[in-house]
């Protein structure tokens, strides 16, 4: 069993060598690209079964026992993560693949494509996986590598700005992740995260504070929490819409997924914890105005995406089993809601040849399944009974209202944020979808990707974009189950011992 | 615990300081030395956290006391040619900048030009006739003392 830990990591790794081999065949390339990631899928589903029965999956790499080796741990958070983000990929995958098939034709092979979208899964497994806070810090550089990569592929001179943004405000974090290690490692001389639960508890509390702020600081800038957002909405929207489907589903989410792995785990408070609190009502409220002021369908969608992260937040600072189960279910909902509202996005541009709103209009008498299609994922990200944003939303609302009064204050914002996320999308329902019918625009172009102004699109976009729709509509029907594993999740992190346990034996 | 030196503290602060400094440049290049600089000084400080410096890791026979920690080295090692080939891409990328806009410089975010647009007065719209890339902040300095390189053709670069 403890081997199959090192599949989700192994796998993409050695898919990815083998695209880069096979770069004189498109379809070898995309048959392994599909083949993988499936398989790496399976693998997430069984070490979930694994972990929820019968505790964390531990393999020591190297056969080094875990102080001094590196660990990969699955528990029911990490396993959790892994599957849905790996099936999240899975569809982008078909997406991008189809997308390409349509523009370029069957037969193009790309030689950079696939291994580096493969390379991205590789990180985010290992980001999910790791015991290790250096190994962390590897998984962060593969997956950020990989995803400058594909940010900055094509682009012309328009998108060079916001792609030169995205690379030197993730290089400038990762490289204040390399100097929190640094002090981490001199205060304590571990990098282990079970080794660190104890040891960083003797430290002097003054320490203990500014290590638990430089590793805030740090994710936050990876998980765009305001005021360390504005790299976000500048550089996802210029991408081709697959892969800001699945950097708005991922990465930032990888960033949350570290922030609460290491408060829940390294530095544990005492309550509610003020400083996360106030950034989170910060993230909410300033993500949810800057989507209103907007009229770039996809930045609307980024600025949503930051209001977002700011639930996700919430459920951290509240600082309890409740808390920290809510924030896991919100993950697990907002990876697919997110994704899904973007590859919307791409097809609603494929259409309309435009990404401003105030250019489009009527769509819904020429294009009423994308309406609908725009519809689920709107409500769901809005989080309107009975979808996956209302499970998720009302996890993270009691973890608030057991929380104590500061907790429920800021459970009001959630209530508020969640209007305003509801106004925003119905805004652009409206102006998308009703109205005056205008024709759309011509592709002006050909080179640029972002923007195809022609109605090419074809019936995998559709069936990638409506299975992803599917698993947000499958966790709302699993809601119970679901929530109720989310809670053991939140209540191993509180409890810390399973984790450390299981690690240190 | 590891303590440092006073030098050692010394060379680290002004290596911070010097790589966040550039790193607010107006000039792609400055922020990318700032980049390299800040990833020397990220790259010492992983290294010093292992012992004083100087010391061989694991030496032989001797006395442990006197060895460095040798996982620091290790660590320091891998993020080594972690920013080493990070650094060789962001300058491809700075290249690529050039090629096609013809300019070293970072340009306004977009919300940015939008907000200075609004603010603008009607009156002066000939400033605008440039086109938007050319909205300059007026407190940068370095705008001014770089002179704009005729832009190249943009076909030079496919």
């Amino acid at each position: 069993m403890s081997t199959l830990v090192t599949l989700p990591v192994l796998l993409p790794i050695l898919g990815a060598a083998l695209t880069v081999l096979a770069s004189r065949s498109a379809r070898l390339q995309r048959l392994i690209g599909i083949v993988v990631l499936t398989a790496v899928s399976a693998v997430a589903a069984v070490l979930l079964v694994a972990a929820d029965r019968a505790g964390p999956v531990v393999v020591e790499l190297g056969g080094w026992p875990a102080p001094v080796g590196i660990v990969l741990v699955a528990d029911r958070l990490s396993a959790l993560l892994l599957l849905v983000s790996t099936v999240v990929t899975l569809a982008v995958l078909v997406y991008a693949i189809d997308q390409r098939i349509t523009d370029y034709g069957r037969g193009t092979a790309s030689t950079t494509f696939h291994p580096i979208f493969l390379l991205l899964s590789t990180g985010v497994s290992l980001a999910y996986l790791t015991g290790d806070l250096f190994s962390l810090f590897v998984a962060f550089e593969i997956m950020l590598a990989a995803s400058y990569v594909l940010i900055t592929r094509r682009v012309n001179a328009a998108r060079i700005r916001s792609g030169m943004t995205y690379v030197i405000i993730s290089l400038a974090s990762s490289l204040l992740f390399l100097t929190t290690i640094a002090l981490v490692y001199a205060s304590t001389g571990t990098v282990n995260l079970a080794d660190l639960a104890a040891r960083v508890a003797e430290l002097p509390p003054g320490l203990r504070t500014l290590l638990s702020m430089m590793t805030i600081v740090t994710f936050g800038i990876k998980a765009a929490m305001v005021p360390l957002h504005f790299w976000l909405p500048d550089s996802y929207p210029n991408a081709p819409a697959p892969v800001t489907a699945l950097f708005a589903g991922l990465l930032t989410k990888v960033g949350i997924y570290a922030l609460l792995r290491t408060q829940t785990l390294v530095f544990p408070g005492n309550g509610p914890s003020a400083v996360l609190l106030v950034l989170a009502v910060l993230t909410m409220i300033v993500g949810a105005l800057g989507a209103l002021a907007q009229n770039d369908l996809n930045r609307l969608l980024s600025f949503l995406l930051v209001s977002h992260i700011g639930f996700m937040l919430f459920g951290l600072a509240v600082d309890d089993a409740r808390g920290a189960g809510g924030t896991a279910l919100y993950i697990v909902h907002h990876i697919t809601v997110q994704a899904t509202l973007f590859l919307v996005s791409g097809l609603i541009t494929r259409r309309t040849g435009t990404v401003s709103i105030e250019a489009m209009g009527g769509l819904a008498k020429r294009a009423p399944g994308l309406a609908i299609l725009f519809a689920v994922p709107a409500l769901t990200l809005a989080g309107i009974p009975p979808t996956s944003g209302f499970v998720a939303k009302l996890a993270l609302l009691q973890a608030g209202a057991d929380g104590g009064a500061a907790a429920a204050a800021v459970a009001g914002v959630v209530v508020l944020a969640s209007l305003l996320t509801l106004y925003a999308v119905v805004r652009v329902w409206v102006r998308v979808f009703w109205g005056a019918e205008k024709e759309p625009l011509p592709d002006d172009d050909p080179t640029d990707e972002l923007v195809v102004g022609t109605a090419r699109t074809s019936r995998p976009m559709y069936a990638a974009t409506i299975a992803l729709i599917a698993v947000s509509v499958a966790i709302a029907a699993a809601a119970g189950p679901l929530s109720a594993v989310t809670g053991r999740a939140g209540t191993d992190l509180m409890e810390r011992t399973p984790y450390v346990q299981a690690v240190l034996g | 615990m590891i303590t440092i030196n006073v030098a050692m503290a010394v060379v680290l602060a002004v290596l911070y300081s010097v790589g966040f400094y550039l790193l607010l440049q107006r000039s792609l290049m400055r922020i990318l030395i700032g980049i390299v600089v800040l990833g020397h000084g990220a790259n010492l400080l992983l290294q010093l956290a292992g012992g004083p410096p100087a010391r061989a890791p694991v030496l032989g026979t001797a006395d442990p006391g006197t060895f460095a920690d040798p996982l620091p080295q290790a660590l320091a090692l891998t993020a080594i040619v972690i920013t080493f080939a990070l650094t060789t891409y962001l300058l491809a990328l700075g290249y690529r900048s050039w090629v096609l806009t013809g300019k070293d410089e970072v340009q306004d975010d977009v919300e940015d030009r939008r907000v200075a647009a609004r603010e603008r007065p009607e009156g002066s719209l000939e400033e605008d006739s440039t086109g938007p890339d050319d909205v300059v902040d007026p407190g940068s300095a370095a705008a001014s003392d770089e002179p704009a390189e005729p832009a190249e053709p943009a076909e030079a670069g496919r």
